[in-house]
């Protein structure tokens, strides 16, 4: 394996571009060097893009947040700015493993990981967070629900990189949240993920997204589970539907973490709980 | 040697908690564990393990491996003796496999490099051809006719005939007549129960530093609760005499009893004779929790009858303990602990060593007895429930006492079940009010303890100080308490005196430290060395005194006359003598060398308090009480910390921790990310309470406190758990998914 | 394969050291610095037994290459005492018995030291959930935390 510590993307991506076998970005390095000690995948290029400018900004920008790279979660949770206007979002990316991982986990990295599981891949769903890539044909932006495409598969092409998240501009009269199911308190990966975004319009939700991790081969922005609290001021009924939906969503598998049955049960139940979260921020912060 | 009743009482440092004196250096870092030594020229190892559950192995091509110039050697199972027998073959078996896989992560290789990148590298080229056979790795299916057979021929005699080959041992104890007492009873309830395979999941994985010469003289350096067993273990697997391997056990980072297993120490040996280098050889987590031993996991069918008014009328329970590869899973234990804290005059219990394709068990902090516990105390949770009667007061009414007959067979002698109960029934725990959503589960738990072999010296230094050496491996903080003990008979402060664990070349043979055995047995080896010193210590002042060796006794750190007749002397201080003692009969040492009997066994009496998210199946524990009969306290806090540790492994153990194969037989969560130990923020304080009933058979009145206090957590979760949910829990880990199925089945059937 | 020349500062000594790309901080703090007071217990960032602060952040120094190591500031569990006195949190942990067989000792000092430094005053759940990633199998986590809640309270009372 050859390490390379660049000084800017393009010389990342030209690194990235004429490797010779398998690549891999370098941020926080909490999967990629993991993957490297249990013998699971180990890069003939690994490349570090800590060193390049800019990649720890975490920047108001256009009304919304520019979060850098290589941003680790221990950081974004000490933005008290960022935490207040995205509270769910801060919250998915800070439940990713313990105290020690939060000092190098990313949210590009968690994305790119490309794990059905990823607790910070829903809030992003649910935010509309979008990417900037390079790559040898240039630079493009794409939202973040475009990038997974299946487990630990994502829609990047051979020499493309992550070099920023856009987080879009909060607006008034909404919130975020994000709860995930694990066995313990903490240092488990999801067996169910939920995040819902909501605006209000006075008591009654007038926007909403609801997104699902751990429920399928990738992380579901599930419309139905929206539309059954959109118009509601999440009454007990629209709660139900919301439940339904999210739980009719689901394709899981059985698997050492959880059961079909058991996913699809308490998915439904995060997503109550998450909306109504989500819903009292809105009405707190008024 | 019996309890020292004028001690009573009168202990000066024994119960006092001062500091560990190996604190230092565990806080600073320099303590040296396992994997912390080098050796000049040292060379890395790394084992190739089976990928599959059941194989036979065809070829092992070491030729792309051994192309590396950083690769020195390869052993494989040609590299060891040859013509062992029974439980060596065994072990070596299990060491290194022969003709066949028998489970996933079964080691077939080993190769030593100059890195330990090198030889992980290696390791990965050495081809092995294996012709995959069927496996098994569940105990009834193991049990079951078509099972396909793990070894032929393993089954010793006491299996009855008829069963299927993979059960190798049989058990069966118990008095009176069950069905006659079945017929006494007003309500019985038959019930069966099963839980997983648990690993101890000490921190520090494996490891070790061999150098083995051409002349079959070695060293050994590694973690282990028994390096006299490591020693004897070596020597046969490599072919030499044990007396020409010196081991020395490193601190140990936990063991549980999953180090008093060998395992890698021979194959670090037999790559250093191959290379003549000193080899390294470091398990990875990913190792450990394939290769090394989990506890059994069990099937247990029980049935209980009780009166209306809460007598236990008789008890019976079947215990299949599926046990790995090899024989050995405690079934024995499981049925002769289930019903011991009773007293009762009809039971009877079988148990069933059962071989399956998984690594072969290992001691786990009272092996066999937690599994029991769980499934004979829900039994009676379930009986106290439905007949509307106290839990603590039907355990009251039918414990064991001094003189009961016990379940497996002997009287017991002092014993201090009652009062554990009794003070677990006054604790503010079992009288608080139980907040909505909660259920509260108590649970008693029982385990034998053991003495062992023990041999210790003590040896006094010119300026009046003592060197105790022992040899048994410091698991818990023993080096505290032996101090103590020794401080206590010499009459010299705690500070005063160091304890070492001591090479294989410095003492005598010592059993590996298990059982709750090493605050009892070399405390009580210890407590002898001091007293034989202090005789040769009076002896000395007697000489001086010019007086009868008998005229002179010890009192608080001072020879003195023993009376008026005896002489009129001015007492001699411990440094007073040692300073010449050289010219007086030369050095002072203190021995003892024996195998004590007089363990006690112990009981404890757990309550603890659940609260179960019925949406979710998930469990929090929000309250947890240990009530434990020590016997003699010598390091209370040290005594807390085993109850401590004790019941959080239990609730580890009762929720989320279990060994989880796949259809082809491979353990699928071999790493802590997914075998899931408890984590600082899964769990609540554990008060603890002390009780302290001497053991008649220790002179200061001590039990062993390790084990048992792992044994009642099992059932007093399951049994708070089913409160609170509404639901018997049978089934352990009682995770999550479990929890919510149970609900679904009595909601929906 | 060659090797990469890292220039580090550990526990305020400047060091050097040549390492495979592959190798971690944790293996170049065991294996070339004899600094062995950092645990290998899995591998994985899972056990938190060989926490290291990069640059005053905590980490998990098996989940950062040896090669991240260049030009940063690097403190271990070795580092922790000053001089011949220990820091108040060793003490603590000595007196309290937070530790049985120590293994797990080093990750938690390294922890909790960086939990106070960043919050003097932390509540029992604060602390539970901070440690969350040191795994400790011997003490249920009882003495620990009672040591850590000590020593904050005495750190606070002197400042």
């Amino acid at each position: 394996m050859q390490y390379h510590s660049p000084a800017s993307f393009e010389d990342a991506v030209g690194i990235a571009a004429s490797a010779d076998g398998t690549t891999r970005f370098l941020a926080g390095g909490t999967d990629v060097l993991v993957q490297l000690r249990a013998d699971v995948f180990t890069p003939d290029v690994l490349i570090d893009v800590k060193n390049i400018e800019g990649v720890k900004d975490i920047v108001c920008e256009d009304g919304g947040w520019r979060i850098g790279a290589a941003v680790s979660g221990a950081e974004m949770s000490e933005n008290a700015e960022l935490a207040r206007q995205w509270p769910g979002l801060v919250e998915a990316m800070d439940l990713i493993g313990s105290t020690q991982v939060q000092g190098r986990a990313t949210l590009v990295g968690n994305l790119c990981n490309g794990s059905p599981a990823a607790d910070s891949v829903p809030a992003m769903f649910a935010a509309d967070v979008s990417a900037n890539i390079t790559g040898p044909n240039g630079e493009r932006r794409v939202a973040v629900s475009e990038i997974p495409v299946g487990p630990g598969k994502t829609s990047l092409e051979k020499g493309e990189v992550i070099t920023a998240l856009h987080i879009p501009q909060r607006g008034d009269n909404a919130a975020d949240a994000y709860l995930r199911f694990i066995p313990r308190t903490e240092m488990d990966i999801a067996v169910v993920g939920c995040a819902v975004n909501l605006r209000l319009d006075g008591d009654t939700i007038s926007e909403a997204r609801v997104s699902l991790g751990a429920v399928a081969p990738k992380v579901l922005l599930v419309d139905e589970a929206a539309q059954a609290i959109i118009g509601t001021s999440l009454d007990e009924n629209a709660l139900n539907a919301l439940a339904a939906a999210a739980s009719a969503a689901c394709n899981p598998i059985n698997d050492k973490r959880g059961t079909i049955k058991f996913r699809t049960h308490v998915a439904g139940v995060l997503a109550r709980r998450a909306a109504k979260i989500a819903y009292d921020r809105v009405r707190a912060s008024k | 040697m019996a309890l020292d009743d004028k001690k009573n009482g009168e202990f000066k440092v024994v119960g006092t908690r001062p500091n560990r004196p190996d604190g230092v250096d565990k806080v600073t870092g320099r303590a040296r564990f396992g994997a912390d030594v080098s050796a000049p020229g040292m060379l890395h190892a790394a084992i190739v393990r089976s990928p599959h559950a059941h194989a036979k192995i065809l070829k092992i091509d070491t030729s792309r491996a051994m192309a590396s110039k950083d690769v020195k050697a390869v052993v494989t199972r040609a590299d060891f003796a040859e013509g062992l027998e029974g439980d060596d073959l065994n072990v070596l078996e299990n060491v290194m496999a022969g003709e066949k896989a028998l489970y996933d992560g079964h080691a077939v290789a080993a190769v030593a490099a100059t890195s330990p990148l090198a030889a992980r590298d290696a390791a990965k080229l050495i081809d092995v051809t294996y012709e995959i056979l069927p496996h098994v790795t569940d105990v009834d299916k193991a049990m079951a006719k078509d099972a396909p057979v793990i070894r032929e021929g393993a089954a010793d005699k006491s299996v009855p005939p008829g069963l299927h080959p993979n059960v190798v041992r049989y058990h069966e104890s118990g008095h009176g007549d069950v069905e006659e007492g079945f017929a006494q009873a007003d309500l019985v309830i038959e019930d069966s129960f099963v839980t997983e395979a648990a690993h101890q999941g000490y921190i520090e994985p494996h490891a070790c530093l061999a150098q083995l010469d051409a002349d079959g003289k070695g060293e050994v350096w590694c973690c282990t609760q028994g390096h006299f067993n490591v020693q004897k273990i070596c020597a046969k697997l490599v072919g030499t005499d044990a007396s020409q391997i010196r081991v020395t056990a490193s601190e140990i980072g936990g063991g549980f009893g999953g180090k008093t297993a060998v395992f890698i120490e021979p194959v670090a040996l037999a790559l250093s004779r191959k290379t003549n280098r000193p080899v390294k050889l470091v398990m990875s987590r990913a190792e450990v929790f394939r290769a090394t031993g989990p506890t059994a996991s069990t099937s247990m069918d029980i049935k209980i009858g009780m009166t209306s008014d809460g007598k236990i009328t008789a008890g019976q329970g079947t215990f299949r303990l599926q046990g790995g590869a090899f024989p050995g899973a405690p079934m024995e234990f499981t049925a002769m602990c289930a019903f011991a804290p009773y007293n009762l005059e009809n039971v009877f219990q079988v148990g069933y060593d059962v071989m399956s394709n998984r690594p072969k068990q290992a001691a786990y902090r009272a092996p066999g007895s937690p599994m029991a516990a769980f499934a004979v105390e829900s039994v009676i949770d379930e009986l106290c429930s439905q007949l509307g009667l106290d839990p603590i007061e039907v355990r009251l009414m039918n414990a064991s006492k001094e003189g009961t007959k016990a379940s497996y067979g002997p009287r017991f002698d002092r014993i201090g079940l009652v009062e554990t109960l009794e003070a677990a029934k006054a604790h503010p725990h079992y009288s608080a009010p139980l907040a909505e959503g909660l259920g509260r589960g108590v649970s008693c738990g029982f385990w034998f303890n053991h003495g062992g072999e023990t041999a210790v010296t003590l040896a006094l230094s010119e300026d009046g100080t003592a060197a105790l050496s022992v040899g048994t491996p410091d698991i818990g903080g023993s080096r505290a308490s032996m101090c103590q003990m020794v401080a206590e008979e010499l009459g010299i402060p705690y500070e005063k005196i160091r304890t070492t664990v001591a090479d294989t070349a410095t003492l005598g043979y010592n059993e590996v430290s298990h059982g709750s055995r090493v605050t009892y047995a070399s405390g009580l080896a210890a407590i002898n060395a001091s007293r034989d010193a202090v005789e040769k210590l009076c002896g000395r002042a007697a000489a001086k005194w010019g007086i009868d060796p008998e005229a002179v006794y010890w009192d608080s750190g001072y020879a003195k006359p023993s009376g008026p007749n005896a002489g009129d002397f001015e007492p001699l201080a411990l440094a007073d003598i040692t300073k010449n003692m050289g010219a007086t009969g030369g050095p002072i040492v203190g021995h003892f060398e024996a195998t004590p009997e007089g363990a006690g066994v112990s009981f404890a009496t757990h309550i603890v308090d659940a609260r179960v998210d019925k949406e979710t199946g998930k469990t929090s524990v929000e309250r947890y009480t240990v009530v434990q009969d020590a016997g003699k306290a010598i390091h209370p806090t040290y005594v807390e910390g085993q109850y401590q540790g004790g019941a959080a492994q239990g609730i580890g153990w009762a929720l989320n921790e279990e060994y989880i194969y796949g259809e082809d037989g491979r353990l699928q969560n071999a790493n802590f990310l997914d075998y899931r130990i408890p984590v600082a923020s899964d769990l609540p304080m554990i008060d603890t309470v002390i009780v302290e009933v001497p053991n008649p058979g220790h002179p200061y009145g001590v039990r062993g406190v390790g084990e048992t206090s792992i044994c009642p957590p099992l059932a007093a979760i399951a049994n708070a758990v089913s409160g609170a949910a509404g639901v018997r829990l049978k089934q352990l880990p009682m995770s999550p998914p479990r929890i919510l199925e149970a609900l679904d089945v009595q909601a929906n059937g | 394969m060659s090797m990469i020349h890292v220039s580090t500062t550990i526990n305020g000594d400047e060091a050097e050291f040549l390492c495979d790309p592959r190798e971690t901080l944790l293996d170049v703090l065991r294996d070339k610095l004899a600094l062995t007071g950092a645990k290998e217990g899995c591998g994985t960032g899972d056990c938190g037994a060989c926490s290291v602060t990069v640059d005053g952040r905590l980490v998990c120094s098996c989940l950062v290459l040896g090669a991240e190591a260049q030009g940063k500031s690097i403190t271990t569990v070795e580092g922790i005492a000053e001089g011949e006195s220990l820091h108040p949190l060793q003490e603590k942990f000595i007196e309290y018995a937070a530790l049985q067989c120590g293994i797990c000792t080093p990750g938690i000092l390294v922890a909790t030291k960086a939990l106070l430094e960043k919050n003097p005053d932390p509540t029992e759940t604060e602390v539970r959930y901070w440690l969350a990633g040191n795994l400790c199998r011997c003490t249920g986590y009882d003495k620990i935390i009672r040591a850590v809640m000590d020593t904050a309270a005495d750190l606070r009372k002197a400042s």
